[in-house]
């Protein structure tokens, strides 16, 4: 898979990194590895992700249609399910026997189940609902105005959507990606069900912490990464703020 | 270039049943209460509202026939549409925004150094539009509708939301717009004095209804219409400066067919201008007072005597050679004069009463 080997160049470059710091942060070669998995699964998750959010915001947020309520509860089941429910749903639907795992691994030879890519789908539908949510609060509140108003000046649909109704919801479609970024990086239960516990293809910083608590002696492990975890999840909130009062202040609100 | 409408449109609590034509170039104001349908009429001439039936037809070109299943999308019928709210998008500057409509479309007649200019929006082009005034914003969205080149330029209230002193600071742009340009213009309001400012022609609507069509000054001076039971109601003429009589400090308009002195004006000689004759500022008589301080003294004749029974008081229609004037007295003074439709009367008025609108 070309992306694996995308990979292997990056956390070979990153662990070069890691070790010139090790002396300055205690964390060892595959701590670091770990965080920097979780962050590349983070960003593939919400690079497919966000799209389909957005497209699933726009849909539910402008049309009415038979089936939207089904819709509705699809985008959000994720939220209330049990995270590994989920994660079990996933193995029967993209498993090496499931109907689009098949489908998959025989079109375009990719397999799903227990790979770094497997990791970042499950992330991406744990957190697809939060960022359909915010997207969708954000495109309600763009004023129907605006949009007749382009209209009368001559934007048709897609032109109105990409240079009226988009950057004035950009707002919560940032806040969204990056609430959701930060929700990725501490997903377990749907990950570890269909991508299992691999270290250096699928462990990610909460399945680290969760493997050094099942050793003895792995609390001072367990700690520093979850200090790390801590961090990163604090940053992506202070960002998330930040950039929707920019963002706001922009549009002139 | 013209502009005709016509539809039907049931809304739960009033049937619209409208019908009129635009004389081109020339403002078309529709007047009437609010509620009456204005908005309703300005959004299907746009396209952001789908009446039951209609027909719109502009420039010879049919936006809409439902007969015929014609029915084009608001962004293919290059009708400007000026809102009350502006609508000016607020993440773009006020130079993108004036852009907006045009880059749409091919290249037209309005250029837009020449809009910047006439609305006096140069200096605000690379503002944010929530850092301009109300007014400001306003001329903005004017020149943001008329750089998409529109067939016919649509004003849904542009002046409702703006205090006194605002909509002093933008109708004078409104007027040197309609000069400048060769645009069918409909204007919708509920105020006088938009109406007699800017109004060519007028169409009158009433509970979803036309009530009177026709030239300003024609509608305006008709004392049957809703319009001249109005406290402020008074007839409109068109004049032309005769003469300014430096040492009288008056000036000499013609206009109606009947002329009329005013105190000197700062308008040269042969130039345009409107002024409005308050009813209730127009004195009767059968015989032509002497030794009084009144300049002006017309002749015409009693064409409708309105009952105003609320007010205890009559509107009398004054027919002039071209045109009319309203004044309001009461029945007792009909029944002294003996008014009657046809009868001469002459029609006493202050210099000072006349309000003298410009052009």
């Amino acid at each position: 898979m070309g992306s694996s080997a995308w990979q292997l160049r990056n956390h070979a470059r990153f662990s070069c990194r890691a070790a010139s710091r090790s002396n300055r942060l205690p964390l060892s070669p595959d701590e670091w590895e770990a965080v920097w998995l979780t962050l590349v699964v983070a960003a593939r998750a919400i690079g497919f992700g966000l799209p389909l959010a957005v497209l699933a915001a726009w849909v539910l947020a402008r049309y009415r249609f038979p089936g939207r309520a089904l819709l509705n509860a699809l985008v959000h089941l994720p939220m209330v399910l049990p995270p590994v429910v989920t994660g079990w749903l996933l193995l029967v639907l993209f498993g090496i026997r499931g109907p689009i795992g098949i489908l998959l691994s025989e079109w375009f030879g990719i397999r799903l189940v227990f790979t770094t890519a497997g990791a970042s789908l499950a992330c991406a539908v744990m957190t697809f609902p939060i960022m359909v949510r915010s997207i969708r609060l954000s495109l309600d509140a763009v004023d129907g105005g605006l949009e007749q108003a382009a209209r009368t000046l001559g934007a048709g649909w897609l032109d109105r959507l990409f240079n009226i109704t988009l950057p004035l919801a950009s707002p919560g479609i940032l806040v969204g990606a990056i609430v959701a970024y930060a929700t990725c990086l501490g997903e377990f239960g749907a990950v570890i069900t269909f991508a299992a516990n691999i270290p250096g293809q699928t462990q990610t910083l909460p399945l680290a912490i969760y493997a050094a608590l099942q050793v003895p002696g792995g609390e001072a492990k367990a700690a520093e990464l979850s200090l790390v975890s801590l961090t990163l999840a604090l940053v992506g909130l202070l960002l998330s703020e930040w950039i929707g009062k920019r963002l706001n202040v922009v549009l002139g609100r | 270039m013209t502009f005709s409408l016509s539809l039907r449109h049931r809304f739960p609590s009033i049937q619209l049943d409208i019908a009129f034509e635009v004389p081109s170039p020339g403002v078309t104001v529709l007047f009437g209460p609010s509620g009456a349908g204005k908005s309703t009429i300005i959004n299907a001439a746009a396209g952001l509202l789908r009446p039951d039936a209609c027909r719109i037809e502009a420039d010879g070109k049919v936006l809409a026939d439902t007969r015929a299943g014609v029915w084009l999308p608001p962004e293919r019928r290059r009708t400007g549409l000026v809102f009350q709210d502006s609508r000016l998008f607020p993440h773009m500057s006020v130079a993108t925004n004036l852009r907006f409509g045009m880059r749409r479309v091919a290249p037209g007649a309005i250029r837009f150094d020449e809009i910047v200019d006439l609305l006096g929006i140069g200096a605000l082009l690379d503002r944010r539009p929530h850092t301009l005034s109300g007014g400001e914003r306003q001329r903005v969205a004017i020149g943001r509708a008329l750089l998409a080149q529109p067939h016919l330029l649509l004003m849904d209230e542009p002046l409702a939301s703006l205090d006194a002193a605002r909509k002093a600071e933008i109708l004078p742009y409104l007027t040197r717009l309609k000069t400048a340009l060769n645009l069918p213009i409909v204007y919708v309001t509920h105020a006088l004095d938009e109406l007699v400012r800017l109004a060519d022609s007028m169409v009158l609507i009433d509970a979803g209804q036309v009530v009177a069509h026709g030239s300003v000054s024609e509608v305006a001076s008709r004392a049957d219409l809703p319009l001249a039971r109005r406290d402020d109601a008074g007839a409109l003429l068109l004049c032309r400066v005769e003469e300014n009589d430096t040492r009288r400090e008056l000036t000499r308009l013609e206009g109606g067919g009947a002329t009329f002195w005013v105190p000197l004006l700062d308008l040269p000689a042969r130039a345009g201008c409107r002024i409005r004759v308050p009813a209730r500022e127009v004195i009767l008589a059968s015989r032509p007072p002497d030794a009084i301080s009144l300049h002006n003294v017309v002749p015409g004749i009693v064409r409708r005597i309105a009952d105003d029974g609320f007010r205890h008081s009559v509107v009398v229609e004054i027919g002039l050679p071209s045109g009319g004037l309203l004044s309001r007295v009461t029945p007792d003074a009909v029944v002294r004069l003996g008014l009657a439709p046809g009868s001469p009367v002459l029609a006493l008025i202050k210099s000072t009463s006349i309000e003298v609108l410009g052009d």
